[in-house]
């Protein structure tokens, strides 16, 4: 009897582990592509906020899910263009400029949520998508086939994204663009355009993130994230900017993350423990990074550096 | 020689007529003429700021001439961008190259290339026309080899490939032969001959006499913006092209006297040294450097010079082994008691370890001495002394600068060599050290520093010269080291150098025989 509830609350957690991982998933792959192109994008956070709250609004309206997830990426795309204009065009300063489209999309979510909704209100979440056969596996069928079809999709990204950089002319471009701009440029390769591209890209992704979250939660409130969007940058150094690395990274924190939950609902730890154990999923990021730091060689060489023509 | 420049019926491949561009306060090119003929390998030579780079943006686009024309095969240029140079068939090999070093050769190559496979680079075609380029050319790469992994040389023969696979008829050289062992240099000539006789058109930039008189059929002179002459090489010499690029007869070599032995002044025993990369760069090195003697360092760049360099300024910490200046043990000390033990020391970088920029010039010149009381009284700084030291230190060094208050780094190249030479001499050191001292400097005034190194040597200073310039240490040093893998694989007297036989230590090679000094002349100029 026993084993039978350890390995129910197991799979159990690990189910949950792999589904909060999505929204972390999806906003690192988009800034690791960002970040492949020489672009660091603080913003992440704050695309997610204002993503979150537009698909919660649109899902309020409209009652669909498909249109929320849809609104969520075209709030993406949108201060994508903005991030763009002002880092590619303008050659801002990514660090500071990132900094302020995340403080933007914190406090424009609230102000939109407290002008347009007020009170909280339950949207329709994300129905189980189980896959034929697959989903029929003891165990394995549950942790993994068993979730809403943003998993999927999410981790179908993982070798999608693999193959684009690595496969493409355009990957070819934006791995020469992050790392050697003048190299492309003296090529006929467009800088700017290609790392507009990766940060459209990158804010859509954060966008159906923000979006992906909201929906799973059903609700909309101020900071829903919980700096969800610093974690996924974290999480790019994590993976040493592959996207495998970055799944890898994603699914520890999502299991430690479930995990913790799991232990704080079964009342393993109380008072000061739990809060420590809240901890956890943090204090494990940074040990990673410590380690990791070590492995700089795999950075763009090019990241945060704007490109000017003969300097 | 048939031919002289203006008697040709044939259409040139580039005609640049009457440039003129200026920029705030400078006339960067004053009614310039330029022309390369098809099959042609045309130098083009000039100091620093005489307007060489002006004329090649004008020609890339990334400029436009306030007035004056540029024709390709007869037609005005339409180049305004990288892209459209490409499609013109003009390509350009930088100084710096322009290569991703994550990405393989071929990925290299392919980068930029229009690919008929649906957004998919066509690397398998592409590598089979490297590997056919390479034969053709004599061009020896390895496809599949990451840039990172490759030396200084065979880079250069990717840049080769890259423009010869994007069918480029005109093809700008700038500085080619910087960075190369005088072997390479010989290559990369037998290439760019055979590239020229294919019918293309080479533009030749350098600052190396030598090299410019093997390679080119004819040879431009630009200076302060205006062309001072067109030649070709069986009318001139060194001397003759110096003298029309500084516009005043230029000595090439200093005298070298006979100095009185004062006894070993600079030793380092066992030095071994470890690298960025954390293998060794240096390896169990010996050297001693007499007073009143000059020990030059020849070697490729990356051999461990600048570690060693750094190493005894005390900026690299000292795995094994010991330096001592004039007896004192200096290992692995700071900087500071370095210097205290009497070493002067004009670092590689000389913006970033010899002189701060943003400081003024007088600023700079007092560096060391910052704290000593004659510059500090109480630990606020005396601004007359420093003023007055400034102005006797330009002067003496001739330092051109509008005065003593001007930022140092607006200051040109040669300018701020001559500040850091002038501080670092300032107060008869027992050793200097000086690496790269006229690296990127106008002949006029590297022919004033090995003059000042030269005195120096008279007044019993041990000097140590580390350069990747074979001219400048052959030119200077009583004795020649040189340095391959962070070792000294031989100590060749003055009288016993050739660039042969020195090019081909630099290389790994065996000093067996010293080759003839015909060595990166070998070419011949069909």
């Amino acid at each position: 009897m026993t084993d039978f509830i350890t390995v129910t609350f197991t799979v159990a957690t690990f189910a949950s582990g792999v589904r909060l991982a999505t929204p972390y998933l999806l906003a690192a792959l988009g800034e690791t592509l960002g970040q492949r192109s020489g672009v660091l994008n603080l913003g992440v956070d704050g695309v997610m906020l204002l993503g979150a709250f537009f698909s919660y609004w649109a899902v309020l309206q409209t009652d669909s899910i498909a249109v929320g997830l849809l609104v969520g990426i075209g709030v993406g795309l949108l201060l994508g263009v903005v991030y763009a204009t002002v880092t590619v065009v303008f050659r801002a300063e990514q660090g500071i400029s990132g900094i302020g489209i995340f403080l933007f999309g914190l406090g424009m979510s609230a102000l939109l949520f407290e002008e347009w909704v007020g009170t909280p209100r339950p949207i329709s979440s994300f129905d189980k998508l189980a896959i034929p056969l697959l989903s029929d596996i003891p165990k394995i069928g549950d942790m993994f086939f068993n979730h809403n079809l943003l998993v999927y999709v999410s981790m179908l990204l993982v070798p999608g994204l693999t193959l684009l950089v690595n496969r493409t002319t355009f990957g070819l471009n934006v791995r020469a663009v992050g790392e050697t701009p003048e190299a492309a440029d003296s090529l006929g390769v467009s800088v700017a355009r290609t790392r507009a591209i990766c940060i459209l890209i990158g804010n859509g992704l954060a966008g159906l993130a923000g979006a992906a979250l909201a929906i799973e939660i059903g609700i909309f409130q101020h900071n829903l994230t919980n700096q969800i969007g610093f974690i996924a940058i974290a999480l790019v150094y994590f993976g040493a900017w592959r996207p495998t690395g970055v799944v890898a990274g994603s699914l520890l924190y999502g299991l430690v993350t479930s995990t913790v939950n799991q232990w704080k609902t079964a009342g393993l730890v109380t008072g000061a423990a739990s809060s420590f154990t809240t901890m956890a999923p943090a204090l494990l990021t940074i040990v990673a990074l410590v380690v990791i730091a070590r492995r700089t060689a795999a950075q763009p060489a090019a990241l945060t550096l704007p490109f000017v023509r003969g300097h | 020689m048939t031919d002289t420049p203006g008697e040709r019926t044939e259409v040139p491949l580039l005609e640049m007529r009457g440039i003129t561009k200026r920029f705030p306060g400078v006339l960067a090119n004053d009614s310039v003429d330029f022309d390369v003929q098809a099959g042609e390998i045309h130098a083009l030579l000039g100091e620093n700021g005489a307007g060489k780079s002006t004329l090649m943006k004008i020609l890339f686009g990334l400029y436009a001439p306030d007035s004056g024309e540029v024709f390709l095969d007869g037609e005005e240029s339409r180049v305004h961008s990288p892209a459209t140079a490409i499609a013109a068939g003009i390509g350009m090999i930088h100084q710096h190259f322009m290569l991703v070093p994550t990405l393989t050769v071929t990925e290299n190559v392919a980068l930029g290339l229009k690919s008929h496979r649906k957004g998919r680079p066509d690397l398998a075609g592409v590598r089979a026309r490297i590997i056919e380029l390479s034969e053709t050319y004599g061009l020896d790469v390895q496809p599949d080899a990451y840039l990172w992994q490759l030396a200084v040389g065979e880079r250069q023969r990717v840049e080769i490939i890259k423009a010869l696979l994007r069918e480029a008829r005109l093809l700008v050289l700038d500085e080619p032969t910087a960075v190369l062992t005088p072997g390479e240099v010989d290559d990369l000539f037998i290439t760019l001959r055979r590239m020229a006789n294919d019918g293309q058109g080479l533009i030749f930039i350098s600052h190396k006499l030598h090299e410019v008189l093997a390679l080119a059929d004819r040879i431009t002179v630009l200076r302060d913006g205006c062309v001072v002459g067109t030649t070709v090489p069986a009318d001139t010499d060194r001397e003759g092209l110096a003298h029309m690029m500084v516009g005043r007869p230029v000595r090439l070599a200093p005298d070298m006297a006979e100095t009185e032995d004062r006894g070993v002044r600079l030793s380092v025993s066992g030095l071994t040294v470890v690298g960025d990369r954390g293998t060794d760069a240096v390896k169990d090195l010996d050297l001693d450097v007499r007073g009143g003697r000059i020990l030059g360092i020849a070697g490729v760049s990356g051999n461990g010079q600048r570690e060693l360099a750094e190493a005894i300024a005390g900026l690299r910490p000292v795995a094994a082994g010991s330096v001592s200046i004039d007896g004192t043990d200096v290992t692995g000390a700071e900087p500071k008691q370095v210097r205290h033990a009497g070493l002067a020391f004009i670092p590689e970088e000389r913006m970033r370890d010899g002189a701060i920029g943003s400081f003024s010039v007088s600023e700079n010149l007092m560096l060391l001495a910052h704290a000593e009381p004659r510059f500090s009284s109480r630990g606020v700084l005396r601004t007359t002394a420093i003023k007055t030291h400034g102005e006797s230190l330009v002067d003496e060094y001739a330092v051109k600068t509008p005065d003593l208050s001007t930022t140092t780094s607006s200051l040109s190249g040669g300018n701020i060599q001559k500040l850091i030479l002038a501080r670092e001499l300032d107060g008869e050191p027992p050793v200097l050290l000086a690496a790269q001292p006229t690296r990127g400097v106008d002949i006029g005034a590297a022919e004033y520093i090995h003059e000042r190194l030269v005195a120096q040597r008279e007044r019993g200073t041990a000097i140590l010269v580390i350069s990747e310039d074979l001219d400048e240490v052959m030119a200077l040093s009583d004795d020649v080291a040189v340095m391959f893998e962070g070792r000294i694989v031989a100590v060749v007297p003055r009288a016993d150098c050739t660039v042969g036989g020195l090019g081909l230590l630099m290389a790994g090679g065996e000093a067996d025989s010293p080759a003839g000094a015909a060595a990166t002349g070998g070419t011949g100029t069909g």
